[in-house]
């Protein structure tokens, strides 16, 4: 899950201006307009500070030479906040049969957007404070095209037992250059309830949904009830349900090659459902604020049939704490599609190795460690991320403590990553801004798509 | 310095280059004295923006290799930047943004403020429990104060339910916008009022008996006596508040979200090319801010009095 949440790097941090202005500390004796430009000049210079955090970019092309990993000894681990405590017992264990080697854990911001402020700060001062980097994968096209991070030996990690559309998170130009350290896909909630009462299986295609949806609404328990959410307030989520509804239509975003594909029938049924969704009322009207959160809310209060989610909802939604009013009333099921099971976007984290860094070789040998699949389990069961490894969500013991991974594997399977654009985030920001523009009806979906395929296209050139 | 030398002509030339001298040692101590001060005031304001300055000319180009998948940049330096900040459509609605923040949210913060400030200023049981209340918006990070509001103009949120209406503050249109405005003004006027107070508390009592024995109306008391001198710390509340507002970017940014076009703001564009590595384009569009931010508030000075800024030595009253 990377939704970008509020970021506010260093350079976002308010520059103090009271501190500058205080009138009593201008000299006496300079003349009118000097003193006025002075205040007006040292006040407003303040609104500049922003851009002086900025540094040069420039970056010399250097041939892309497959990447040596020499060196061992001490390294660190830069990753986003480890609110588990799960990733400190796992480098304390490292540490004890690795003396020589340790690996230290730095500690990142929460918010995905800040961690990437980091990451960057610390490429572009080419540090060594960072070795092994936990990125979320939209940024791994950026990072491997500005060589921040190396190609890595693919043969030397177990690949083959991971999701391959997972696998292919880490991937850039065909080559790896991130190991899936965990997953995410998404899942069509629904209240089982209410589709038992009216006779309904949970649906593989839109027009069952809403077919199911009118039989619900028909429902004594159905008032009242609105049909379908999924995030679709302007920012990541957007991102991440658009993709999905084209993949769902049997689209692409952006094909094999790298160029955008938003312009085609298929991409045009899938933004279809969503601007109809909210022109039918399918989907309520305030859903075009919904953030994660803001649907989990909905839907655990009783107010959604069905809604596209991420699976931490299930622990969260099953609470018997009297937090949830559909504890045991819902179940899981892939998302619907066009004329099948739809597909899902990706989410998750990889592991990339820092070009600047020293010691590449303990790093690999950690990341080997660190991704590997007894670790994934420790991970799936103490913060529910889903693992990359296939056998896992197969294990009886962990499906009977997951329900959801038998759904969440189908799921995981039919998935696509999200584009691979270096400019992620002018990708992300033309895909967002059409995509709102047709959901709340000022746009047409042919004027919106071919809009997106402009924008989109220039990202992915850029300039 | 020149002022005075120029103010004051010397009519025989004699004594001048003694004077001259005595003066220009004064001065070399004054720059001995203050060069600790601009030496740092140099390295923490000066440089960054003469650094970003020259970043704003920076152009860069940037292409993929279409083997390796590099990103190959290229920069030479030019007015490029500052064409794309003018001819894109990302300048003209921000640009308004900023301004219409700056225009309405003021206004409503001076008369809030000054509103606070005559109730703070009036002796009653509990003015000073009343005057810790008034300052706890302003005590309040404007981050936290903006996840505040996102949670009280949520679509489930108490604004909803206290106006028994749907409205979507989040989403793009008029109601961001206010949605901002209000949370803005919540904020701040604590502010002005707080400036607004101390301005009050020098004013003589006596004017105000005076007025009281010519027979004069409270409201003319207020029209005649407060307002006029209580001006010089009004006109500076406002000036900090216009400036404070024109480079505003974290309460639109965490309130309704960045890339929402009804509440963009400049920092919020600069930001953004930021973050998508574009830091020449960023550099552009904050010197613009720069210098829309140093024009508004000359022009503000001009308008009120150079007062602000001496001690009451710029105009002849």
């Amino acid at each position: 899950m990377s939704s970008s949440q509020m970021s506010r790097g260093e350079c976002g941090t308010e520059p103090g201006l009271r501190a500058h202005a205080d009138p009593r500390v201008r000299r006496r004796g300079v003349p009118a307009p000097a003193r006025t430009w002075a205040v007006a000049a040292s006040a407003a210079l303040l609104a500049t500070a922003l851009a002086g955090c900025g540094s040069d970019s420039e970056q010399e092309p250097s041939a892309g030479s497959p990447a040596e990993f020499k060196g061992r000894g001490p390294i660190t681990l830069a990753t986003g906040k480890d609110t588990t405590r799960t990733i400190q017992g796992q480098l304390d264990r490292w540490n004890k049969s690795h003396p020589d080697e340790k690996v230290t854990l730095v500690e990142l911001p929460e918010s995905a957007d800040q961690q990437r402020q980091q990451f960057i700060q610390n490429a572009q001062t080419r540090s060594d404070a960072y070795t092994v980097l936990n990125l979320d994968p939209i940024w791994v096209a950026e990072f491997a095209a500005n060589q921040w991070v190396d190609q890595l030996p693919a043969d030397k990690f177990p690949l083959d037992k991971m999701l391959p559309a997972v696998v292919k998170t880490g991937q850039y130009f065909n080559k790896q250059y991130a190991i899936p350290y965990n997953t995410n896909a998404g899942l069509l909630f629904y209240r089982e309830d209410l589709l038992d009462k009216a006779g309904a299986k949970p649906p593989t295609t839109w027009k069952e949904m809403k077919e199911t949806c009118a039989k619900v609404a028909e429902l004594p328990e159905g008032k009242g009830v609105d049909c379908y959410a999924g995030q679709f307030d302007k920012y990541e989520g957007l991102t991440v349900n658009f993709s999905e509804a084209v993949a769902s239509a049997g689209g692409t975003v952006v094909d094999a090659r790298g160029k955008a594909t938003v312009d085609t029938p298929a991409a045009k049924q899938g933004l279809r459902f969503l601007a109809e969704g909210f022109k039918d009322g399918t989907f309520p009207k305030e859903s075009s604020t919904f953030q994660e959160e803001d649907g989990r809310r909905a839907f655990q209060s009783g107010k959604l049939v069905f809604h596209r989610q991420w699976p931490y909802q299930w622990a969260l939604a099953g609470a018997k704490d009297g937090s949830s009013k559909v504890a045991g009333k819902f179940g899981v099921a892939p998302l619907p599609g066009l004329e099948g099971p739809g597909t899902s976007s990706l989410g998750g984290l990889d592991l990339a190795v820092s070009k600047f860094a020293k010691n590449k070789a303990t790093a690999l040998d950690f990341i080997k460690f660190f991704s590997n699949e007894a670790n994934a389990r420790t991970n799936l069961k103490a913060s529910s991320a889903a693992p990359p490894y296939t056998d896992l969500y197969d294990d009886p013991e962990l499906r009977k403590q997951f329900p959801y991974l038998d759904t969440l594997k189908t799921s995981l399977t039919n998935a696509t990553p999200r584009p691979a654009v270096v400019q992620y985030g002018d990708a992300t920001a033309a895909i967002q801004e059409s995509a709102a523009a047709a959901l709340n009806g000022s746009t047409s979906v042919d004027a919106a798509l071919a809009e997106m395929q402009r924008n989109l296209s220039a990202a992915i050139a850029e300039k | 310095m020149t002022a005075l030398t120029s103010a004051a002509p010397q009519p025989d030339a004699a004594p001048r280059p003694a004077r001259t001298l005595r003066r220009a040692g004064t001065g070399r101590l004054a720059a001995a004295l203050l060069s600790p001060t601009l030496l740092v005031l140099g390295l923490v304001a000066a440089y960054p923006v003469l650094a970003a300055f020259r970043l704003s000319f920076q152009v860069s180009s940037e292409s993929i290799d279409p083997q390796t998948g590099f990103k190959v940049t290229t920069t030479s330096y030019g007015l490029d930047n500052y064409a794309a900040v003018f001819t894109g459509e990302r300048f003209l609605r921000p640009w308004w943004n900023t301004t219409s923040f700056a225009l309405v949210s003021v206004a409503i913060e001076v008369l809030i403020g000054v509103a606070m400030a005559l109730v703070m200023h009036r002796a009653f049981r509990g003015r000073g429990l009343v005057r810790a209340a008034i300052l706890v918006p302003w005590a309040i990070p404007t981050a936290i104060s903006g996840l505040l509001w996102k949670w009280i103009f949520n679509s489930q949120g108490v604004a909803n339910e206290l106006l028994g209406a749907k409205v979507l503050w989040s989403s793009e249109g008029f109601q961001a916008w206010l949605s901002v405005v209000i949370a803005d003004t919540w904020k701040t006027a604590p502010f002005i009022g707080l400036l607004v107070l101390a301005g009050l508390q020098i004013i003589p009592g006596e004017l105000y008996e005076a007025a009281r024995v010519d027979g004069a109306s409270p409201w003319r008391a207020f029209w005649r006596i407060t307002l006029p001198l209580v001006r010089p710390a009004l006109v500076v509340a406002v000036l900090f508040r216009l400036l404070d507002v024109l480079r505003m970017f974290d309460l639109p940014y965490v309130l309704v979200g960045p890339r929402k076009h009804s509440v963009e703001t400049l920092s919020m564009i600069a930001f953004q090319e930021m973050t998508n590595l574009r830091f020449g384009t960023a550099a552009a569009y904050a010197t613009v801010l720069f210098l829309y931010i140093a024009a508004v508030s000359f022009a503000f000075v001009k308008l009120f009095g150079a007062d602000l800024i001496g001690r009451g030595t710029g105009r002849p009253e």
